[in-house]
């Protein structure tokens, strides 16, 4: 069965909450027990509505202020697929929640108030969609039922944000956009009523119809060493497997494979899963690789098939976004982490700061601040085998870590 | 619109087993916290496959309230048997009777409260960095928010303000000296989910998941099986009735649910069609809207 990932953003107040409940509620995904704690606590608040959003925003400090403040999961199936929804805060002082909720997603979701339009927060979020490479996004243009259903409405919406959507898209990138009313469940998952002018899906068939990201299997071949196998047990006395997820591409039995440092080139003898052999391992998949030869190994290295080199060095040049209160300054030292595989890193020039509405780029930046956007050189202490993020989203992102709070305080993609 | 049965998403349990072998990697000493709950008895599964033919490299940590369903227990050592594990037990009992802890009293005495101290001393007596659990999102709210590693202070206390942004799959397991990450394997799962995979892996389970006899009564509009653990009112009568458990806990806070399933597919049936939730037959998340977090505030898995 698919898994779809979905993240999703819009402004405060959109109806984000509402259009998530909402899609819950209209795939039988609510329990009545759920259902009925929200009504409660709508109540307590004194509302004489049922709060959707309490549904997902579920920390005391969210459900005081009414927000959302981190990321939330909620998940969902239809016959067709299983969906996960990462829900992510609208506010700018989150940026960094939804930079974690929308980094592994395979469709960003957004909802703009048909009232009010296209504002800052929408296109912050549509940036952030690019920056990560989402193939897909969807802009739910919502509260239909409160410009009367208006066509003419929709269509401006629409054409205005392609006009500032179209300097940050990439190619292959696509934005289907829907007119819905979550309050009165309108083109959620039945064709609406009240709208006859629209012709597409409703968002449900949408999601469900959406293919699914093939790039993965379409890269270069990836293979970093999780972890060694050795359990010099009397019956597998001289195993040695290499367990790892394949983090792009696909690795054949019997392949000719390069291990990355030390260059050496050996045979894949064997691809194996809980023991059950295998011919070939794809994209996402957790196997153990046994090599013909007798190699040195150790967590961190990478298996990669001979002709499908990566590019090696110690100098990293990547768009980094920040996430920690304390600044990143030029001549700062981080650990950078990349997939599985540690080096300690300098930073070095700092350019590019980005602002994420007017896409406009400063030049001359000392510091970094939290939530903020900028191009960033770092050097390693060792040698990196990476790819270009637009190649690669596995091997072409970092995250960086503080030595000393051990935080993790930004993520790094690979130019 | 009818959600079917379906096969269980095999992309979850790579992502499982790749989360397991980050904790192997990155920690000096994990350890698995098992109640012998359906979602304990799949991380194990997940465990041994993620480390297969070699022996899974932490042991299993059990903290005992002492209140637990028989079933459960002779499950647990069977299973331990059969495969070889290695079990550490510590016990809620021990606590009350050093006096740490004070035993609640009254019609709605649990000691689910309590197991947080066995949790927090067991894991400062082995000096655990990582406890591996198979918590899920789908089951409560407060869950909904946490990452897959959960940093947690020396005191074991969860910050929901602090976490770690969780980027693309790296996992940062990096922590200081007494902190500890708790670390939740199948975060993505649903109740679903965990039961499609029970059944095509054929895992073996307790017998309370599917439908016996038990005596019970009603209280607050739940089952609650009859034991020696809890008081029973005046008005309350106990009545033998067909139940199984969608949840395996304590006993005092563990709901039944009147059902005839006796085998998996019944189970999964049941489940599509339930209008409660798992966590609904939980007494312990009913105690106040944020029972949860504020267990997680103060060191609860």
């Amino acid at each position: 069965m698919e898994v779809l990932k979905i993240a999703t953003a819009g402004s405060v107040d959109d109806g984000k909450s509402t259009l998530i409940g909402r899609l819950l509620f209209e795939t039988n995904s609510i329990t009545t027990d759920k259902l009925q704690a929200i009504e409660a606590s709508s109540k307590k608040k004194g509302l004489d509505y049922t709060d959707l959003s309490l549904l997902t925003d579920g920390l005391i400090a969210e459900r005081e202020q009414g927000i959302t403040i981190d990321v939330a999961h909620i998940y969902f199936a239809t016959p067709a697929r299983k969906f996960i929804i990462a829900d992510t805060p609208g506010h700018f002082e989150y940026t960094r929640n939804m930079v974690t909720g929308a980094s592994n997603a395979n469709v960003s979701m957004i909802l703009v108030d048909a009232r009010n339009g296209v504002v800052e927060q929408t296109f912050r979020h549509f940036y952030i969609s690019c920056l990560l490479r989402i193939p897909h996004v969807v802009v739910c243009v919502n509260k239909m039922d409160l410009v009367g259903y208006s066509q003419a409405r929709f269509e401006e919406i629409r054409d205005a944000f392609m006009r500032s959507a179209e300097k940050v898209m990439f190619e292959g990138q696509q934005v289907s956009f829907i007119p819905v009313s979550s309050l009165y469940g309108e083109n959620l998952t039945t064709h609406p009523e009240n709208m006859p002018w629209y012709e597409g899906e409703p968002l449900l068939a949408l999601l469900e119809n959406i293919p699914l990201e093939q790039h993965l299997a379409k890269e270069e071949s990836r293979f970093p060493v999780q972890y060694v196998i050795r359990p010099k047990s009397e019956a597998f006395h001289d195993y040695r497997a290499y367990a790892g997820k394949v983090a792009s591409g696909l690795l054949r039995k019997g392949e000719r494979v390069v291990v990355l440092p030390s260059g050496q080139q050996t045979t894949i003898a064997r691809i194996e899963k809980y023991g059950r052999e295998i011919e070939a391992a794809q994209a996402k998949e957790s196997v153990s690789i046994l090599l013909e030869d007798d190699v040195d190994i150790s967590r961190g290295d990478m298996i990669v098939p001979v002709n499908q080199l990566p590019q090696q060095g110690r100098l990293l040049e990547a768009t980094i976004c920040w996430m920690d209160k304390k600044p990143l300054r030029v001549g700062g030292t981080y650990l950078v982490q990349h997939g599985v595989n540690i080096a300690r890193a300098k930073t070095s020039a700092l350019t590019n700061l980005i602002d994420v509405v007017t896409l406009e780029a400063k030049t001359a930046v000392t510091e970094l601040n939290l939530n903020e956007i900028a191009d960033v050189q770092l050097k390693t202490a060792k040698e990196v085998f990476y790819d270009a993020f637009t190649d690669n989203k596995a091997n072409g992102s970092f995250i960086l870590i503080d030595e000393q709070t051990n935080a993790t305080v930004g993520v790094g993609l690979i130019r | 619109m009818a959600i079917h049965a379906g096969v269980f998403p095999r992309e979850l349990e790579d992502e499982a087993i790749y989360i397991l072998r980050e904790v192997a990697a990155q920690f000096e000493k994990p350890v698995l916290l098992f109640s012998g709950g359906k979602d304990s008895i799949t991380l194990v599964r997940l465990a041994q496959k993620a480390f297969y033919p070699a022996k899974i490299p932490f042991p299993l940590l059990h903290v005992d309230t002492g209140h637990n369903f028989e079933e459960t227990i002779k499950f647990r050592d069977e299973l331990v048997a059969e495969l070889g594990l290695e079990l550490i037990v510590r016990y809620v009992q021990d606590n009350i009777d050093q006096q740490k802890v004070v035993e609640e009293t009254g019609k709605y005495a649990s000691r689910n409260v309590l197991q947080t101290v066995t949790l927090l001393d067991a894991i400062e007596e082995f000096g655990f960095d990582a406890c591996i659990g198979g918590a899920r999102r789908d089951e409560e709210k407060a869950r909904a928010k946490e990452r897959i590693f959960s940093v947690r202070n020396d005191f074991g206390q969860w910050d929901a303000k602090k976490q770690r942004p969780e980027l693309f799959d790296m996992l940062n397991g990096r922590i200081s000296h007494g902190e500890n990450v708790r670390v939740f394997p199948i975060s993505n799962w649903t109740e679903l989910d965990v039961w499609n995979y029970i059944k095509e892996e054929k895992l073996a389970i307790p017998s309370i998941y599917y439908s016996h006899f038990r005596p019970t009564f009603e209280r607050d509009g739940q089952l609650l099986p009859f034991s020696s653990f809890i008081q029973v009112m005046a008005d309350e009568t106990i009545t033998p009735r067909m139940v199984r458990f969608r949840t395996v806990g304590d006993m005092t806070c563990t709901a039944a649910v009147e059902s005839t399933a006796v085998e998996i597919d019944h189970i999964i049936e049941e489940i599509l069609s339930a209008t409660v939730s798992e966590r609904g037959a939980r007494i312990d998340d009913k105690r106040s809207e944020a029972a949860m977090e504020k267990r997680k505030q103060t060191g609860y898995f």
